[in-house]
């Protein structure tokens, strides 16, 4: 197993070159740059700026100085859109923000994902089963940039409970609505895929050997079942541990969080360079983590599976 | 109700510790209404600033807060005046080249240090040295400073800029050409003064709130990017017994719709009004709904350039298009929120410009429809020779109902066909900056209060100048503007010319659309560049 696990993270070194130079080649193919505006800069002027950041040098100069910095020097360049701040800076303050109310968002979903599947499962056909695919399959059409909205109307503008956005260090109130418009989605597909996964384990042949040796039902849903009723769940939730922690650019733009996410869609509008690949990096990074965690998860669920 | 307990607790801690003379008066100084205890202003902003610099910073929501932090050596009034700053008045030499500013002696750095002539000698060559790279370099060009453009180019030394410091209180400036509205270019963030010291010592880290000294009638105390700044009132400010605001929160908030609903809840104290929502909430809030003119205009550009399509040469084709726009309908079925219909390039709220008659303002939009259809068939365009082209806008629900609707009306009344497409901003820029495009949107708003920062889009030098538009009338014209005494007969007989050979589609001028609470005082309306300032504000007792 340890073995295992230093493999994949020799791989995954290569990975996020091949990730940061693909990146790099894109985002330069991409029309226009850091410096086009609507009021075109002189030439003198935009090449004093270039010459500043060194975007003056060829391409794979660029990359190779990029590539230096960052392992000499931890350094991931300035922001060009944001000139008081460098990409570490954005990081450092919008990354926590986004792991909070994503972490806390995983939880929740996860939690009540789980308990909901696991029950709808348990009383398949009955009233409870049916209330729990409705609510999931609504709360799967309903995307979070309508319920964003939706959620200030009610919350802040009709009975004036929590406010209407802002991070506010994290304070409680300023969680809530964030978490809740994350991890509905999230929730739902946890909750039907516990469904189906944990229909299909209590059909199986050795659930019927339990159940003909006489163990009561808890011990047959909790010690036998739950275990390989989790195993489809474990290979969803580890991209969407990713996916959540790295934000939600929807979260950020309708509750002015100030995470991640905004910051990295902001990136790719304002062609700001460093901040982009700054961001995919950490997003590149997280991703090989977490599946690697998801596939640990995985070999501990199924003895099967062997490293 | 309002949320915000830290806010509020914050202020009121703030007053009781530091009560000024001016919360112990309660009432306005100058109008005479009751002031309110918490004298906190939250606004909303669009986006993250892009700096606090002022010699860096280069977006509109930057330089509002920028005018609250440092003071430059002019202001402007509600009015869009000038007034004094940090200069108490300046005097110009014979040849109109060389500005004597006398600086007030009683003007301080938020950490007590006095402001001297030499901060500002400082801070411009700082705008102009090639090592900062400041995006705003040109507008020390523009303002004709000598040498800036030599030392920008580094060709020169940054000691040979045209500014200088005899002594504590003067300031020097040498032009190369004589240029009306320079006064009025000193009331930018671009000319503000920094504290060299404070500069030398922290570097680019210098703005950050526990680093930054400031002039200007506040300090910035907190800045979340992304989610919020505040700024506090400055006791070492110069004026800060006259200063009523303590406090001023700026929240970013990317969706207009959010925002308005928040401003609903009582968190903000304004807000812009999305396109289109400006009837329903006047009715609803009449005392919030505010609309007033902007100086910025909108308007479809013709790709003229050898790359345009052959049509578009042709003034008929042109006219036609321009005739045939219904703009009531766009500024009151899509807009709604009081924008002018506009048939200059110029907005009429430009101070000094007089809107000069043009044929096509006073016609009907019948009369001009039918006129539409006359020149577009002796073109030789009709139902067996339909015109067709592309049209661009950068992506945004409104650009794309104002040209969805101006394509409906080409098709119905002419049989045009025109095609369209969005473009996210960069690319768009960069499609239209080419000369990719055949007919293009565009808007600008001015850099100075003068009609010329409009019209010299449309001289052939100019690099803002999209459809490369060229007609030798018009850049003489406006070279012998920028010299002369009477420049309204000038910006008239260009405006002519453009109407007669109509390079451009006017459509309409922007205005100020804004929800703004009954309970602030003070706001600019007719500043039409809407320089604001928050110690010219005030919150009224409700």
């Amino acid at each position: 197993m340890t073995a295992y696990i230093i493999r994949r993270l020799f791989v995954a070194v290569p990975t996020l070159v091949i990730l940061i130079v693909v990146c790099f080649y894109l985002m330069q193919a991409a029309p226009g740059g850091p410096f086009t505006s609507e009021r075109p800069l002189p030439p003198q002027v935009l090449a004093n700026i270039e010459a500043r950041y060194g975007l003056d040098q060829p391409l794979w100069k660029q990359m190779w100085d990029y590539l230096v910095g960052i392992v000499t020097r931890f350094d991931f360049g300035p922001s060009f859109a944001y000139k008081d701040r460098d990409v570490n800076d954005v990081i450092a303050q919008g990354f926590p923000v986004t792991l909070t109310y994503g972490a806390i968002s995983f939880v929740v979903a996860t939690l009540v994902g789980v308990s909901l599947g696991v029950a709808a499962a348990i009383r398949h056909n009955t009233w409870l089963d049916y209330i729990a695919v409705g609510a999931t399959f609504s709360a799967q059409a309903l995307p979070n940039f309508v319920m964003a909205p939706i959620l200030v109307i009610v919350f802040t503008w009709q009975l004036g409970w929590l406010p209407g956005g802002g991070w506010n260090g994290g304070q409680w109130q300023y969680v809530v609505m964030p978490v809740i418009a994350l991890s509905t989605s999230y929730m739902a597909s946890i909750a039907r895929i516990t469904r189906s996964s944990m229909l299909e384990t209590l059909n199986s042949n050795f659930i019927r050997t339990a159940r003909a040796k006489g163990l009561p039902e808890r011990t047959v849903i909790w010690r036998h079942a739950m275990k390989p009723t989790m195993l489809p769940v474990v290979s969803y939730l580890g991209p969407t541990f990713v996916a959540m922690i790295t934000g939600s650019v929807v979260i950020d733009i309708y509750f002015s969080t100030g995470g991640i996410g905004r910051a990295y869609v902001d990136s790719a509008l304002n062609r700001d360079y460093a901040v982009m690949l700054g961001v995919t990096i950490l997003y590149g990074g997280l991703t090989v983590l977490f599946n690697l965690v998801a596939d640990i998860a995985y070999a501990w669920l199924d003895p099967k599976i062997r490293y | 109700m309002t949320f915000k307990p830290r806010f509020l607790a914050a202020t009121l801690l703030a007053t009781t510790i530091a009560a000024g003379p001016i919360l112990a008066a309660e009432m306005h100084p100058v109008t005479g209404e009751p002031l309110a205890e918490d004298q906190t202003f939250v606004y909303r902003q669009l986006d993250e600033f892009s700096s606090v610099d002022p010699q860096v910073v280069e977006d509109v929501d930057g330089s509002n807060v920028v005018r609250d932090l440092f003071e430059g050596l002019m202001n402007q009034d509600a009015e869009g005046n000038l007034v004094p700053g940090v200069a108490t008045g300046y005097t110009l030499s014979d040849d109109k080249m060389t500005y004597t500013f006398t600086l007030r002696d009683n003007a301080k750095w938020s950490n007590g240090d006095p402001v001297v002539a030499g901060d500002f000698v400082y801070a411009w060559k700082r705008a102009v040295n090639p090592e900062l790279a400041s995006p705003y370099s040109w507008f020390m060009e523009l303002m004709s400073i000598e040498n800036a453009a030599a030392i920008i180019a580094g060709e020169m030394e940054i000691d040979a800029l045209g500014v200088s410091a005899p002594d504590d209180r003067t300031l020097v400036v040498k032009l190369t050409k004589p240029l009306p509205y320079f006064p009025q270019m000193v009331t930018h963030a671009t000319t503000f003064p920094v504290n060299p010291a404070v500069v030398e010592a922290f570097g680019a880290e210098w703005t950050k709130p526990e680093n930054i000294v400031s002039n200007g009638a506040y300090v910035l105390t907190e800045h979340i990017p992304n989610e919020r700044s505040v700024r506090e009132k400055n006791p070492m400010y110069w004026d800060a017994d006259n200063v009523i605001i303590e406090r001023t929160v700026a929240l970013v908030i990317n969706d207009e719709n959010t925002a308005l609903t928040r401003y609903l809840a009582g968190e903000l104290d304004r807000t812009e009004v999305p396109a289109g929502q400006f009837p329903r909430l006047q009715k609803d809030y009449p005392e919030e709904a505010i609309s007033f003119p902007r100086l910025c205009n909108y308007y479809y550009t013709f790709n003229l350039s050898d790359t345009g399509p052959e049509a578009f040469k042709d003034v008929r084709v042109r006219k036609a298009l321009a005739l045939a726009v219904d703009r009531k309908i766009i500024t009151e079925n899509i807009l709604a929120g009081g924008q002018p219909e506009a048939y200059t390039f110029t907005p009429a709220a430009t101070a000094g410009f007089e809107v000069p008659d043009i044929e096509m303002a006073a016609m009907s939009q019948a009369e001009r429809d039918e006129q539409a259809r006359e020149l577009l068939a002796e073109a030789g365009y009709g139902p067996d020779n339909p015109l067709t082209f592309d049209m661009i806008y950068n992506t945004s629900e409104a650009h794309k109902k104002i040209a969805v609707a101006m394509s409906q009306m080409w098709k119905q009344k002419l049989g045009v066909e025109a095609t369209l497409a969005n473009m996210e901003w960069k690319t768009f820029l960069e499609v239209r900056g080419n000369q990719d495009f055949e007919l293009a949107r565009g808007a600008w708003c001015g850099d100075y209060n003068e009609a010329s920062t409009f019209l010299d889009l449309l001289t052939t030098p100019s690099g803002y100048n999209d459809g490369k538009y060229s007609n030798a009338m018009v850049d003489e014209l406006m070279a012998s503007a920028a010299t002369a005494d009477d420049t309204q007969s000038i910006y008239t007989e260009v405006e002519q010319v453009i109407a007669e050979e109509m390079p451009i589609i006017p459509i309409y001028h922007y205005a100020g659309v804004y929800m703004m609470d009954s309970d602030v005082g003070g706001w600019p309306v007719n500043n039409v560049e809407q320089n604001w300032y928050s110690k010219d504000l005030y919150k009224i007792a409700e």
